[in-house]
C-alpha cells in the first residue's frame, strides 16, 4: 500500500533521514521505534509532504507522492496523527472534526456523509461526543489524543500515520487508544503506521516493525521477532521497565 | 459640562469610533492568519472612499452601484497586493514584511494621488443630512448608517468565522498553520482570503465615513493609525475586543476633543497606543500570551 525507498530528507545541512526504505501492506499496523531525535517524527512529515524528500520515492498505492503537498497528499487518504496532538485548542471539539473533513467540504462532498462519519468517530470515542462543543484546549490529554486522531479519521484516510500517541498519557488511556487503533483495523482495514517511543506496547499491537536509528533503518521485522530481538530487548524494552519500577 | 454636551460627544464619538472599530478587524484578520501587521490597511479605506466618488462623479455611476463597484476594485487591489508584494517575497521575516506594507501603502497612496490629485472631495451622505434628535442631542442619518452597516459586517464576520467550514479554516490556521496544513488546508490561500476579507472591510469603512470626513488621496494614513490603535486595544482580537477598542478610541476622542481642545484630538489615540504597547501590549482585556504552538 506504501512503498518507501531510499528516501533522503535534509533540515538544512542536518542529514534526518538517509536512505529509509520501508513498506506496508494492506491492513497492516506497523510500528516505527527509535531513540529522540533518530527521526521518527521526519519520515511521518515527508510522507506527509511536509518536509518533502530531496532524493528518494514514495508510492502510495500505485502512484508516486513523492513530490505532493500536504493537501494533495490528505486528498490521495493519507492522514497524520501529529506528535503532541496539535488539536485546534481554541475551536470546540465538533469544529475540530469538521476541520479533518475540510477538503471533503471543499470538493463539495454531501454533508450527509461527512456527518455518517462524525458519528463513527464518536462511535469509536464516546468521550468526544459528550464533549462536543467543549473547546478543544479545555479537554485533558488523553481526550486530545482520541479527538487527533477523530480528526485525522474525518478526511477517510486508507493509511493513517500516528506520532506517538502514547506520549506523556497514563497507562489506561493509552491502552483504550491501543484497543481503538485494533478495533479500526480489524473492522474497517484500515492501515496504519505507528511511530512509538513506548516500544512494548507498540510492538505488541503491530504485526511489523522497524527501529530507527539517527536516520537509518538498522532493524526490521515481524513484531514477535523485534520483541526477542536482543539489541531491542535491551534498547528499547529494557527502558520500559526501569520506567514503570520508577513509578 | 452640561450632560446635553457629553451626550453629544459620545454619539459622535461611536460613530467615528465604529469605523475605527472596522479598520481595526481588517488589522486583525490578517495579523491572526499571518503574523503581518498590514500597515497598508489604511490605502483600503481610502481606495473605498476614492473610488465611490470616482464611480460617482466620473462615471456617472448612480449611488447604490457605485459603493459595491468600489467594493470591490479595492477588494481585488487587496488581492493583487497579496499575491504581488506578499506571496513572492523570499524571505517572509517580520522585517521585510513591515518594509513591504509600508511600501506598499506608499505606492497605493501614490497611484492614488497620480489618478486622481490631491484635492478633498466631498461625498453626499446616503440619506439627507437633516438631524436627528436624541436626548438633547442630534445626530445625522450618515451616523446611524455608520452604526448600522458596522453591526452588520461585523455580525457576518462572526457567522463566517464561527460557522462557515471557510472561516473555521483561518482560525485554525492562526491556532496552528502545521496542523492545519496536515488536515489539507491551504495555508496560502488563507493569508490570500483575510487579506481579501480585510481590504473589502477596510473600503467598507471608507465609503461610509467619507460623507462626513471628505475623501482625499491621504485619507488613510490616519484612519489606518486609528484603527491600528483600536487592534492593539483589543489585543489583535478579530471579534468584538477591537470593536470595544474602536468604540472607546472614538468616545474618549471626541469627549477630549470637545472638552479640552480639539488640538488634542489626534494626539489621544497615540498617547493611549504607547500607553497601551508600554503597559499592556496583549490589549486591554486580554491575558498576558499563554502557550502557542
Ligand atoms: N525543523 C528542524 N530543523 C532542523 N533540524 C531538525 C528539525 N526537525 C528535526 N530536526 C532534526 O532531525 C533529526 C530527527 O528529528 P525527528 O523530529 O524526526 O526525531 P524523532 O525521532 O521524531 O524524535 P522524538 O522522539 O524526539 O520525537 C533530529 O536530529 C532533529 O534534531
Ligand atoms: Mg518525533
Amino acid at each position: 500500500m506504501l512503498r518507501i525507498k531510499n528516501v533522503n530528507t535534509y533540515y538544512g545541512k542536518v542529514h534526518a533521514l538517509k536512505d529509509v526504505s520501508l513498506h506496508l501492506g494492506e491492513g497492516e499496523i506497523v510500528t516505527l521505534i527509535g531513540a529522540n531525535g533518530a527521526g521518527k517524527t521526519t519520515i511521518l512529515n515527508t510522507i506527509s509532504g511536509v518536509t518533502p524528500a530531496a532524493g528518494g520515492e514514495i508510492c502510495f498505492r500505485t502512484e508516486p507522492v513523492t513530490a505532493l503537498s500536504a493537501d494533495r497528499i490528505v486528498k490521495l487518504g493519507i492522514s497524520q496523527v501529529p506528535e503532541g496532538r496539535q488539536v485546534f485548542k481554541p475551536l470546540s471539539v465538533e469544529d475540530n472534526l469538521e476541520l479533518g473533513a475540510y477538503l471533503r467540504y471543499r470538493s463539495s462532498e454531501k454533508t450527509a456523509a461527512i456527518q455518517k462519519d462524525k458519528e463513527q468517530v464518536f462511535k469509536l470515542f464516546p468521550r468526544l461526543e459528550e464533549r462536543r462543543r467543549q473547546l478543544a484546549g479545555t479537554m485533558s490529554g488523553g481526550e486530545q489524543q482520541m479527538l487527533a486522531i477523530g480528526r485525522a479519521m474525518m478526511a477517510n484516510p486508507k493509511l493513517l500515520l500516528l506520532d506517538e500517541p502514547s506520549m506523556g498519557l497514563a497507562p489506561l488511556v493509552v491502552q483504550e487508544i491501543f484497543r481503538v487503533l485494533e478495533r479500526l483495523r480489524n473492522e474497517t482495514g484500515m492501515t496504519i503506521l505507528l511511530v512509538e517511543q513506548n516500544a512494548k506496547a507498540a510492538l505488541k499491537l503491530a504485526d511489523r516493525g522497524y527501529v530507527l536509528e539517527t536516520g537509518k533503518v538498522i532493524l526490521e521485522g515481524a513484531a514477535e521477532e523485534l520483541m526477542e530481538n536482543a539489541d531491542v530487548k535491551r534498547a528499547y524494552l529494557g527502558k520500559d521497565k526501569s520506567e514503570k519500577r520508577h513509578k | 459640562m452640561q450632560f446635553d454636551q457629553v451626550l453629544q460627544y459620545a454619539l459622535s464619538g461611536l460613530s467615528t469610533g465604529a469605523i475605527y472599530a472596522l479598520i481595526g478587524i481588517g488589522f486583525s484578520i490578517i495579523y491572526n492568519a499571518t503574523g503581518i501587521i498590514n500597515f497598508a490597511q489604511g490605502e483600503f479605506v481610502m481606495l473605498g472612499g476614492m473610488l465611490t466618488l470616482f464611480f460617482l462623479e466620473l462615471l456617472k455611476v448612480p449611488i447604490w452601484g457605485a459603493i459595491p463597484c468600489a467594493i470591490a476594485v479595492s477588494t481585488v487591489a487587496g488581492l493583487l497586493f497579496e499575491r504581488l508584494a506578499i506571496r513572492p517575497l523570499r524571505q517572509p521575516t517580520p522585517i521585510n514584511l513591515v518594509i513591504i506594507t509600508i511600501g506598499g501603502s506608499i505606492l497605493i497612496r501614490g497611484l492614488a494621488m497620480l489618478l486622481w490629485g490631491k484635492d478633498t472631495h466631498a461625498l453626499p451622505p446616503f440619506s439627507g443630512d437633516e438631524p436627528i434628535a436624541i436626548g438633547g442631542a442630534t445626530i445625522l442619518p450618515q451616523h446611524l448608517w455608520i452604526l448600522g452597516i458596522t453591526i452588520v459586517i461585523i455580525a457576518i464576520n462572526k457567522f463566517y468565522f464561527y460557522h462557515t467550514i471557510s472561516g473555521k479554516a483561518m482560525r485554525a490556521c492562526a491556532y496552528n498553520r502545521r496542523a492545519a496544513g496536515l488536515v489539507g488546508i491551504d495555508v496560502r490561500r488563507m493569508v490570500l482570503f483575510s487579506f481579501i476579507i480585510s481590504s473589502a472591510m477596510g473600503a467598507v469603512a471608507g465609503i461610509i465615513v467619507a460623507p462626513l470626513t471628505m475623501v482625499a488621496y491621504d485619507m488613510g494614513v490616519m484612519l489606518g493609525l486609528k484603527g491600528f490603535c483600536a487592534a492593539i486595544i483589543g489585543g489583535m482580537s478579530s471579534g468584538i475586543a477591537t470593536v470595544v477598542g474602536g468604540l472607546l478610541l472614538g468616545v474618549l476622542e471626541s469627549l477630549g476633543a470637545g472638552l479640552i481642545s480639539s488640538g488634542y484630538k489626534d494626539a489621544i489615540a497615540f498617547i493611549i497606543l504607547l500607553l497601551l504597547l508600554f503597559l499592556r501590549p496583549q490589549g486591554l482585556f486580554g491575558k498576558p500570551e499563554s502557550e502557542r504552538v
